[in-house]
Order: structure tokens, then sequence, then C-alpha cells
């Protein structure tokens, strides 16, 4: 089953990164002219997209801080996953944000011209530190299996494992305790500049004035709370398939753990879009309620009730409620379908990125707007075009790639702990 | 009833001379202003248009479009217009989020966009609470003809600068775009587009900071109202309703 689903997921990433390529050709043969965002809509689908990925990583990467930080013992086996599907998700997020640009070459000048007034250039800072700490944190969780597999492996992985080990040899009681230390230190850096760099994207969005529908306090507190929920059911689905499942006892017991993490971090996620919901459609104040009701009863309903209430909301609690909850017989497994409803949480995920970003856009700012003056992206509605989704597609199927590479050529979950070697 | 003391046909006299003593000013001592007047506004749009032509503005892009709102029911049906150029507000939203510090608030009131600064990333666009910034895509009127004629590519003056259209990866394609009371006229001592184009001397423009001034006295004037001051941006662009 699980090699069946590996395949599977091989298969999906290869063919998107073939099919996304065409979409990456047309972006960089035509930039900007065939998306469907533009003056009036001046965000779509790659930066709901990027708000998305970045809010995965953040979500596992704080799970990571799980293992190193809070030392969670039922976790601790999966400290380097969720390390590396946090460092897979962080480079699909900052290649979406950046095909997203007018002029992506320029990008520098986000770090070597920033105006700290910017939310956006903060956002340059902190997505620097935290791809070096990533990087870091990762290098020596892995040190000692790079030393190792250097050691006792044979052939090409030997040798890339010495390579990426940079000479370092010591694998000592006393080194791997300074590993720990390093990584705890690194991780306790780690968990601020996580809150910092997504609470900061929620507040890019938060502090706008001009758009209500993002102007909100919780915005921030959405953004982390969502990455959280998103990235904890990322991590939960990719643990099943590429985690450390040789003690099925011990790894039933931990899917049930990080089910019941993701259960109740959905239903906080979706406390809070409700408490959004209701505030803002009370009132009926036009730019506030217009959006939300854009969002439940306008053309794409369908987004915020069946994508994300149905199936990223309702029955992912159902199964994880029937599942991970109940106590007693742990014997029976029940990491498949745990498995199933994170994964579900997960994809489903991207509605509600879209649902922030979207409908925040689609109210003209001075009424009639819409009908003064006509053009190409002179207009308030939006659908990604075919040539958005493919470069999306591109991008994820680039993040998964470089998951199942790295997870095939770097010691992320040690063999001996996995049922299938 | 007439709100100043002035005939018709000295409207655009007296503004030309405004101008040409606030340019015998340092820059900082001048702050440039415009008044539109909703009374006089017939929404005839020859101030869009003569904007397009000015700045070369290709498609999806508008620095001043007119916006029409219908007031009353049949037969007391009303219309008023609302043109809509750069608020260039004293507490300009747009500028506090620019991310690679490619737009700012010059001593002359004016916000200046560094087109070769801008990298596209349309956080001002979404920031500005009255859509007076556009998104250049990219494209050419004469899209889907054999070629692009040679007068779409000529140059625009912008801030001053040429800014030829060379192709479709140079600025200002890619960059946002907004109306610049057309400074670069101004600094040549021609009023921008929309007030010479204005058939019905709707649009005033000059220096703020002269008391003297046709737009100083227009300021004072206690039909004035400038949009959305409840967001705190302080527009220099204001209406006489």
């Amino acid at each position: 089953m699980k090699q069946m689903i590996k395949r599977l997921v091989w298969l999906i990433a290869v063919i998107g990164f073939g099919v996304g390529l065409y979409g990456m050709y047309l972006r960089f043969t035509t930039g900007h002219r065939m998306t469907d965002y533009g003056s009036y809509i001046p965000w779509g689908l790659w930066v709901a997209a990027y708000i998305y990925f970045i809010g995965l990583s953040a979500g596992s990467f704080l799970l990571s801080t799980l293992v190193y930080v809070v030392k969670v013992k039922k976790l601790e086996k999966i400290g380097k996953l969720a390390l590396f599907t946090a460092f897979g998700c962080l480079i699909a997020a900052l290649i979406s944000i950046w095909l997203d640009l007018g002029h992506e070459f320029r990008v520098t000048r986000v770090l070597f011209h920033p105006n700290f007034q910017s939310m956006m250039s903060w956002m340059g800072v902190l997505y620097s530190s935290y791809f070096l700490l990533i990087v870091v944190e990762l290098w020596i969780a892995i040190r000692v299996d790079l030393i190792e597999t250097a050691r006792t492996g044979r052939g090409g992985s030997a040798g890339f494992a010495k390579l990426l080990a940079l000479g370092s040899r010591d694998t000592s009681d006393a080194a791997r305790q300074a590993d720990a230390r390093k990584l705890k230190i690194l991780g306790t850096i780690g968990v601020p500049l996580a809150i910092a760099f997504h609470g900061g994207v929620g507040a890019l969005f938060g502090v706008i004035a001009a758009r209500p529908h993002w102007n909100s306090g919780l915005t921030p507190i959405a953004f982390l709370i969502g990455a959280l929920a998103s990235g904890g059911a990322l991590l939960t689905a990719v643990n099943y398939v590429w985690g450390p499942d040789k003690d099925k006892k011990q790894f039933n017991e931990m899917m049930k753990f990080l089910g019941k993490i993701v259960l109740a971090l959905v239903l906080f996620d979706f406390l809070l879009e409700i408490a959004e919901i209701l505030v803002g459609l009370y009132p009926g104040v036009p730019a506030e309620a217009q959006p939300l009701q854009a969002m439940l009863f306008g053309p794409y309903w369908y987004v915020f009730w069946v994508i994300h209430f149905g199936l990223g909301v309702l029955l992912p609690a159902i199964i994880l409620f029937s599942t991970a909850v109940p106590g007693g017989r742990s014997d029976r497994s029940v990491a498949g379908p745990i498995a199933f409803a994170c994964l579900l949480v997960t994809v489903t995920f991207l509605a509600v990125r879209l649902n922030i970003v979207i409908p925040g856009l689609i109210n003209p700012e001075i009424p009639g707007l819409e009908y003064a003056f006509s053009g190409p992206g002179l207009k308030f509605t939006y659908m990604p075009t075919a040539m958005e989704w493919m470069v999306s597609l591109w991008v994820a199927s680039l993040g998964i790639l470089f998951f199942l590479l790295g997870e095939k050529l770097l010691p992320i979950v040690k063999p001996e702990n996995r049922e299938v070697a | 009833m007439a709100l100043i003391d002035i005939e018709p046909h000295e409207i655009r006299q007296r503004m030309m001379d405004d101008l040409q003593r606030a340019l015998k000013k340092p820059m900082q001592e001048r702050h440039w202003a415009m008044v539109i007047d909703q009374d006089k506004c017939v929404g005839c749009t020859a101030c869009t248009t003569s904007c397009v032509a000015e700045n070369h503005l290709p498609p999806g892009v508008v620095y001043r479009p007119v916006i029409e709102e219908e007031i009353g029911t049949y037969p007391n049906v009303r219309k008023t217009f609302l043109p809509r150029p750069c608020m260039q507000c004293e507490d300009p939203p747009c500028v506090k989020v620019c991310p690679a510090s490619a737009t700012w608030k010059r001593a002359d009131g004016i916000i200046e966009i560094d087109y070769d600064k801008c990298i596209g990333c349309r956080y001002c666009i979404a920031a500005c609470p009255y859509a007076a910034r556009t998104f250049d895509k990219g494209y050419f009127y004469s899209d889907g003809t054999p070629f692009i004629p040679q007068y779409e590519r000529s140059p625009n003056f912008e801030y001053g600068e040429e800014w030829p259209r060379k192709n479709r990866d140079s600025s200002p394609v890619g960059n946002a775009r907004k109306c610049t009371y057309c400074i670069h006229r101004v600094e040549k001592g021609i009023l921008p587009a929309c007030v010479t184009t204005c058939i019905g001397d709707a649009t005033y423009f000059g220096d703020a900071k002269d008391p003297e001034s046709l737009i100083a006295e227009l300021l004072g004037s206690p039909r004035l109202r400038r949009l959305k001051e409840e967001e705190g941006t302080s527009p220099t662009t204001a209406y006489l309703v």
C-alpha cells in the first residue's frame, strides 16, 4: 500500500512537473500577460499559493520544535522529517512569490534596499534567516547519520553522504550531545522566528486598511493557526508514507497523537474563521460584508462550502474524531484514515488561502470604478487561467520532487526504523 | 453662485501665471495640488483620453478614469462624475508598503515611482484605497496584429525621464504606474494634460503653498471634500461638490 502511494506521488510529481514546465515556458515568454490578475485585482493564485506553501512550512517547522525544543518523546523520530518537509515547502513558497513579481530579477532589492516600514521587506529578512536556520538545523540533525552512511554505505550514497558531511567525522556521545544542544538552541530561535515570519505574512495583509477583509487584528493569528493546522496535517500525511513505521504500536500511537493535534488545530482555525465571518457580516458595513458574502454566496461559493468546509473541515474532523480520539484499542491500525483526513486538510487548505487573497480584492474601491474604463486587468472578477494553474502545479511538483529526492538521498528517517527499508 | 471672483476665460491664464510663479521657488517651497469641481464636470472623459495620450498608457493602465454615479429615480435622475487622478496623499499608504524603496513622496508633494527600482510586487496597488495605481502587464494596442508600430514604442516622459516601451520585459512594463500630475509638463511650465483638455474648466491645478494662487483660494472653499479621509491618507487632490 505505502509503496503504491509512494509510486503514485512520484508519478503525480513527475507529470505535474512536466505539464507545469509548459506553464513556466509561458511565464518566461509572455510574462504576466496570460494571467487573470491585473490592475484592480493585483494578486491571484500565485500569491495564494505562496501563503499556502509558507504556511505549510511554518506549521511543519513549528512541529519540529516539539522534538528539538520541547523534547516530546512520541515525536522524536520524525524531527528530521518535519524539518525537511518544512524546507521543501519553503522552497515552493519562495519560488511561487518570486514568479509573481513583475520584475523577478530585481528581487534582491528587497534585501539590499529594504523599507522597514513595509511588512514585505521584513519578509525578505525573515525568510533569509529562516532559510539559513533550517539548512543549518537540518545539517546538524542529520550530521551523525551522514557520517555513519559514509562509513557503512556503499557506492554513490556513501560518497554523497561523505560530501554532505563536509569533513565532519566525530560521532562520539559528546558530539551527539553537543548536536542536541545546538538543535535545541536553533529550534528555540526558530520558534519566535517562525511566529514572526508567518504572523508577519498575516500582518502583511492585516495592516492594509484599504482592504477591510484583511484589516483585522485576527489576521496574523489566523495565519499562524492555519499554518499549524495545514502544516501539521501535511506532516502527519507525510509521516504515514515516509515515517518510522517499523514499531507498529509506536507508529500508531504517534499518528493518533498527531491526528489529535491536527483535529484541535483545524477546529480552532475554523472557530477563528467563524468569528471573522460573523463579526464581519453582522453590522452589514458593505466594505466589510461584501467580500464575505461573495465568499459564502458568490459565484465561487463552493470553494468555501464544498472544498474548504466539506472536504477540509467537516469530513476530516469526522474521520479524526472517530479514529484519532478514541483511546484503548491501540492495536487497531488507524494510521491510514488519519493520514487520509490529514491529506484532505492539507490539500484543501489552498481554498482558505484563496479565500483570504481574492475576496479581499473584489470590491471596487470607489463604487462604479468597474464601469469607468475598460482594458485587460481593469475588472473586479478573477479566475486563475490555465497558465497560472500550470505554473502553480510546477511549483508544487518541484517541492514534492525536492522532498522525494531528499528523502531518498538523505538520512531523513533511519532505514532501521522503517518497515520497508 | 460663483465661488471666486473670476471670469471663466481668466481661469487658465491665472493658473498658468500661478505655475510660472511657483516654478521660480525652490522645489520644497511649493506643493502641487489639484481641485476638481464636480459641479462643472460634464463627464466627457477628455481628461482620461488626453492622459492616456500624454503618458502613452498601454492597455490595462489608466491614471484618471471618470466614475459615473446615477442619483435618484426617473424622472428625477441626475448624474455626477468623479474624475479620479492620484490623490498624492500626505500619508500615502502605497509608499509605506513598498518593499523595495521604489516609491516616495517628493518635497513638492508628488508621489514618485522609480520604474527602474520597482520590483512589480503590486503591494502598493493592494494598499491604495483609491485604486489609483495600475499594473503594466506589457500589452500593446497592436497585440494580435503582425507588428508593433513605432508609435507604441515611443517614450513617455514621466517624472522628467524618457521611458520608451522597448519590449515587454523592460520598465515601465512589469511596474506599478499612476498619475504623476504630469509633473514632467508642470516642471516645463505647462499645465497637466487633464487640466488643459478639460472642456468644462472643472480641473484646477497649482501651488497650494502660494496664497495668491487660484488653487489656494479654492482649497479654502466650504464646498471642498476629499475622498475617503477616514483612511488617514490626507489626500491632496480635492473636490468641490
